[in-house]
């Protein structure tokens, strides 16, 4: 669609009816057949933005909604997970950690991770499930997945804190090998989190679109992330990956996100520092991409979800 | 045209056209359990497949083309001025969703382009983004922003939203506890307190109870009379007559008629007389969403069990419906709607409207049914009548409704009163057992 505002086919005569035709007709919206490349049309999506503070909100409103733990969830998800993890990896595979105690390695991966996977596996069905008003009403379709992501940063900070515990834990327990310092790294964090949501964003618009015209991405979601999972560093440490894999390995942003979350916040070797211009590239190309690709199929969502 | 006439004009649509692709609309129409609307991967690849069989013959794919497109709409053209208020008509499957989606930007025309001169407010459903978890506030703000509000503005109408909906002590309530009527009367007021310069409206009023739709209808005509631009789709053409002044018919997709709405209405209730009495549907007049049920035919007959279309008052009249169901259906109730040519409804009825049937039919095996039952003699008053036919679950699902399915004429020959040759009001003539007894 062209909006086009204020619109300059209008001429009109007199002083008068300039005032009366700004108030009814400033903006003249043609619809006609999309054919070649959408555009990108990011203007709209800021247009929306209160909705998508709105869809936001309501995502997180909802999210623990009708259950008995509520948003205990949060903090019971990332936990349980850190410790069957710790158990099997940390204590019966006895995986390196990079000599720090297992639970903090591992949890300060399971962070971006936790925020990465959630969001990709929502977000991807966001659209279908959100098809009663994608068929009844007009507004940037991008919003819905948008929205899923975001509301995962509820989740996150709340995980986030029940890592601040855990440092502190750590640090103060005696024999303990892990002391916790302020570095200037820290101020790295904000800039790794929206590395974080880039990816996540690109990705879910790929899903998310795909999976309107073809609901098989339904199914081969779960799979994607397990694979993706184990593919980044984290229940062990990159440093086993070595070799000419290791390149390969190196273009999977989450790698250098869950790397560089482990380096800011415990301290450790960041060797996937180098390649992490190469994350930033690979992250911000999924992201254009699968923008352009959702702008191209939005014009069918409405028509075949 | 001149200058000043393009700042008049609300909306231009100019040879507008809508195709789907019919596979895609068959598959979903033959909708078993197993087979939905949508395509899987597999579908595309076995397409792709085929398609190379073929030997990418350019012909041979136009060909295809052409035969697996159906056009809900085609070919139509029309200017709305500023502030005119203008109905839209039709039977299921004309194109009256399809036009309304175009304008409201929820889907792109094939074909032909629309100009929309300002803001556009589009209500194609009360409630859309409603979350039943969410409380009577919230929803108003999501469901506000959902259809292009501020929140600022939100907030400034927040108070007479509620007042309007007469929710006041439960805005703080999850809606998911609310009645159906407060529910629906929260989803209107949001979407009533809406000011845009065009207003797009689908069917809203066909939902609710009658002091609800009394509600909206008066809404509705303070919105006209603001001087704003309002299209207004409807199947209740008292509602139409009423709200609009001018009316457009659609048929099978194409603009069939302008005229003034009474003028409008008129043509669209006797539209269609030639093939009364034994009525059929095309496949794309049932709509997906009917599986498993499909109407096969209605018919009317007199009392030598011809099927005519005209009848004398003083005549029952046999209505039959028949129709398949592809699985069996609980609860199912099948029926009729009796309505006068101007729109004004006569009475409902369902085949299970007695507690017996209601409980010999509780379900429904698949197989093919007639529904029958007589209008007595001595009923309906000379003119025409327009019987429409209902097939759904209570609060469950509307599988199928087409209220305007077929007409007849009624000649009051021999009725009651008979000689005088006054032209009697009210669609109906009943002979009533009069007594006159003399009290002096």
């Amino acid at each position: 669609m062209n909006v086009s505002s204020p619109t300059s086919s209008q001429k009109p005569d007199s002083p008068e009816k300039t005032a009366a035709a700004a108030s009814q007709a400033n903006t003249i919206t043609v619809l006609r057949p999309q054919h070649g490349l959408a555009a990108l049309n990011l203007g709209d999506l800021w247009k929306y933005r209160e909705l998508i503070y709105f869809m936001t909100l309501r995502d997180i409103q909802v999210r623990y909604k009708q259950t008995l733990l509520g948003a205990a969830w949060a903090v019971l998800q990332p936990v349980l997970q850190m410790v069957v993890f710790s158990m099997l990896f940390g204590g019966i595979a006895k995986i390196s950690s990079d000599g720090l105690p297992y639970p903090l390695f591992n949890f300060a991966a399971l962070l971006p991770w936790g925020l990465f996977s959630r969001a990709i596996s929502d977000a991807g069905r966001s659209l279908v499930s959100n098809r009663n008003m994608i068929t009844k009403i007009y507004f940037p379709r991008a919003v819905i997945p948008l929205a899923s992501v975001l509301s995962g940063l509820v989740d996150f900070l709340i995980a986030f804190v029940v890592l601040a515990c855990l440092l502190v834990y750590y640090h103060f327990m005696p024999g303990s090998n892990f002391k916790f310092v302020f570095s200037p790294a820290l101020l790295a964090l904000p800039l790794l989190l929206l590395l974080t949501l880039v990816t996540a964003m690109g990705v879910s618009l790929w899903f998310a679109a795909m999976n309107v015209i073809y609901r098989d991405v339904g199914y081969i979601l779960p799979f994607i992330t397990q694979l993706w999972f184990f593919i980044t560093p984290v229940v062990y440490s990159s440093s086993e990956v070595t070799g000419n894999l290791r390149l390969l390995y190196m273009l999977n942003p989450m790698t250098g996100v869950v790397e560089g979350f482990r380096w800011a916040l415990l301290g450790t070797a960041f060797s996937a520092g180098n390649w992490l211009i190469v994350s930033v590239v690979i992250s911000v190309l999924v992201l254009a991409s699968g923008w352009v690709y959702f702008r191209q199929m939005e014009r069918r969502f409405a028509d075949e979800i | 045209m001149s200058n000043k006439n393009t700042a008049q004009i609300a909306i231009r649509v100019e040879n507008l056209g809508k195709s789907f692709k019919i596979g895609a609309a068959v598959s979903t129409q033959a909708a078993s359990k197993y087979v939905s609307g949508y395509r899987t991967l597999r579908d595309d690849l076995a397409d792709g497949l085929r398609r190379f069989r073929s030997g990418f013959s350019k012909d041979r794919q136009a060909e295809q083309a052409a035969s697996t497109q159906f056009w809900a709409l085609r070919g139509v053209s029309f200017d709305i001025q500023r502030g005119q208020v203008v109905g839209i008509v039709g039977r299921n499957g004309a194109g009256k969703s399809t036009l309304l989606k175009i304008l409201s930007r929820v889907s792109d025309p094939t074909e032909g382009r629309a100009e929309i001169h300002g803001r556009v407010g589009a209500l194609l459903e009360v409630g859309t983004g409603f979350h039943p978890e969410l409380t009577g506030r919230e929803n108003v703000f999501l469901n506000g922003a959902i259809l292009g509000m501020r929140r600022t503005e939100i907030q400034r109408k927040f108070d007479e939203i509620v007042e309007f909906a007469e929710v006041a002590q439960f805005v703080d309530t999850p809606v998911k506890r609310y009645s159906s009527g407060m529910y629906l009367r929260l989803a209107f007021a949001v979407a009533a307190h809406l000011e845009p310069e065009i207003l797009v409206v689908d069917e809203v009023l066909a939902v609710g109870d009658a002091e609800f739709q009394r509600k909206c209808i008066g809404k509705m005509s303070d919105v006209a009379q603001q001087g704003r631009t309002v299209l207004f789709v409807s199947h209740n053409m008292s509602a139409i007559l009423r709200l609009t002044e001018e009316t457009i018919v659609l048929e099978r997709g194409k603009l069939a008629f302008r005229a003034p709405t009474n003028q409008a209405v008129d043509y669209y209730m006797s539209s269609g007389m030639a093939e009364t009495a034994d009525r059929k549907w095309l496949p794309e007049e049932i709509p997906a969403s009917a599986a498993p049920f499909t109407p096969l035919a209605l018919r009317v007959r007199d009392p030598h069990g011809l099927v005519v279309d005209s009848f004398r008052s003083l005549d029952p009249i046999q209505v039959e419906f028949e129709y398949r169901l592809d699985e069996p259906l609980t609860g199912l109730r099948t029926g009729i709607y009796l309505q006068t040519r101007m729109g004004e409804f006569v009475f409902t009825s369902f085949d299970t409207d007695s507690p017996e049937a209601f409980d010999k039919f509780s379900t429904r095996p698949a197989g093919i049914y007639r529904s029958h039952c007589t209008i007595p003699a001595n009923l309906l008053n000379e003119g025409s009548f327009v019987l429409g036919v209902n097939a759904s679950v209570y609060r469950i699902k509307r599988y199928f409704e087409d209220d305007k399915a077929l007409s007849f004429n009624v000649d009051a020959t021999g009725a009651p009163g008979k000689h005088w040759v006054e032209k009697r009001l009210g669609p109906l003539r009943p002979a009533l057992d009069w007594q006159i007894e003399r009290l002096d």
